[in-house]
């Protein structure tokens, strides 16, 4: 099975590159955006026994090093 | 005086770093990230710039988990004194060593000038040597040195004395180069005994090169 984990900076977080995105849409004439936020995301293919003992695992790599909570959420989507 | 700097692959910075603790006298040790071991006469680690594991995913994120950086958390916890210079200070944050994030730069450049900064705290082992309200001028080189921090958290750091470098122009006035939360430039934990800086006070040693402001920050750390 795989994972996708989606990292973003946290609402409330200002995002510098969002931003500029923002910025160069409205000067190419896209003026119906109203916030542009960048993440990353990063596919992982799991030998897990079950799902959810997957998305445990997943859960706490992004704890640990997949995501900084002090500026980041993450969500998960485990897919067989 | 004997200082340790760890070294990942992807640092850059530690012969400038060796280069002016030596120049001040003391002894110097660079050593392997995959090593376990501070060596037990240590007095200072400088974890030092550069671009450690290449800044993939994060700045700093995967040179946390390096073996060496187990042993700087022991020999900080014991009360060691601990320096993270730019990359170095992205890594301690990483390691919650200090508190806050980074971000990547508010205009998304790569930032390289030198820059000047105000001494807002000297109540420390860094800055003793420096007068609290004096600008230095230190070069700065990175594209995520946008501190941030909780308000909440903010307020703490003011609070114990931890917010000790911000960013201005000559004549002390605001000047920011990265859009990092109140001008912050450097900071230390509340043990003040871990600190970490963006600017690389290693880079101004010699007037020749511009500056020597960076003598009498680092030379803090001599007994």
């Amino acid at each position: 099975m795989k994972a996708i984990v989606n990292v973003y900076l946290k609402e409330g977080v200002l995002d510098p590159q969002g931003k500029a995105v923002h910025h160069a849409l409205g000067a190419l004439g896209f003026e119906n955006v109203d916030d542009v936020r960048i993440g990353k995301q990063i596919v992982l293919d799991l030998g897990a026994p079950s799902m959810q003992s997957a998305e445990e695992e997943v859960k706490k790599m992004c704890e640990t090093l997949l995501a900084n909570t002090v500026i980041e959420d993450y969500s998960i989507e485990i897919v067989q | 005086m004997k200082i340790v700097i760890p070294r990942f692959p992807g640092t850059n910075c530690e012969f400038d770093t060796e280069y002016a603790f030596e120049k001040l006298g003391h002894e110097v040790a660079i050593i392997w990230h995959e090593e376990e071991i501070i060596p037990s006469d240590a007095d200072l680690v400088v974890v030092p710039g550069g671009f450690s594991y290449g800044d993939y995913l994060r700045s700093g994120a995967i040179a946390r988990f390096s073996p060496i950086m187990k042993a700087v958390r022991s020999f900080a916890d014991n009360g060691g004194y601990v320096l993270g210079i730019c990359n170095g200070f992205q890594i301690l944050l990483e390691s919650h060593l200090l508190p806050g994030a980074m971000k990547r730069n508010e205009n998304l450049h790569f930032v390289s000038k030198h820059q000047h900064l105000k001494v807002v705290n000297s109540d420390n082992r860094f800055l003793r040597r420096c007068e609290e309200g004096e600008i230095l001028n230190i070069p700065i080189a990175h594209a995520e040195g946008n501190y941030y921090i909780e308000e909440d958290r903010l307020k703490e750091l003011y609070d114990n004395g931890q917010v000790i470098l911000k960013y201005c122009d000559a004549e002390g006035n605001p000047d920011n180069p990265n859009g990092s939360v109140d001008d912050i430039a450097g900071i230390c934990n509340k043990e003040k005994n871990v600190f970490g800086l963006m600017p690389h006070p290693e880079r101004a040693i010699e007037k020749i090169l511009g500056s020597d402001d960076g003598v009498k920050m680092i030379e803090g750390f001599l007994p």
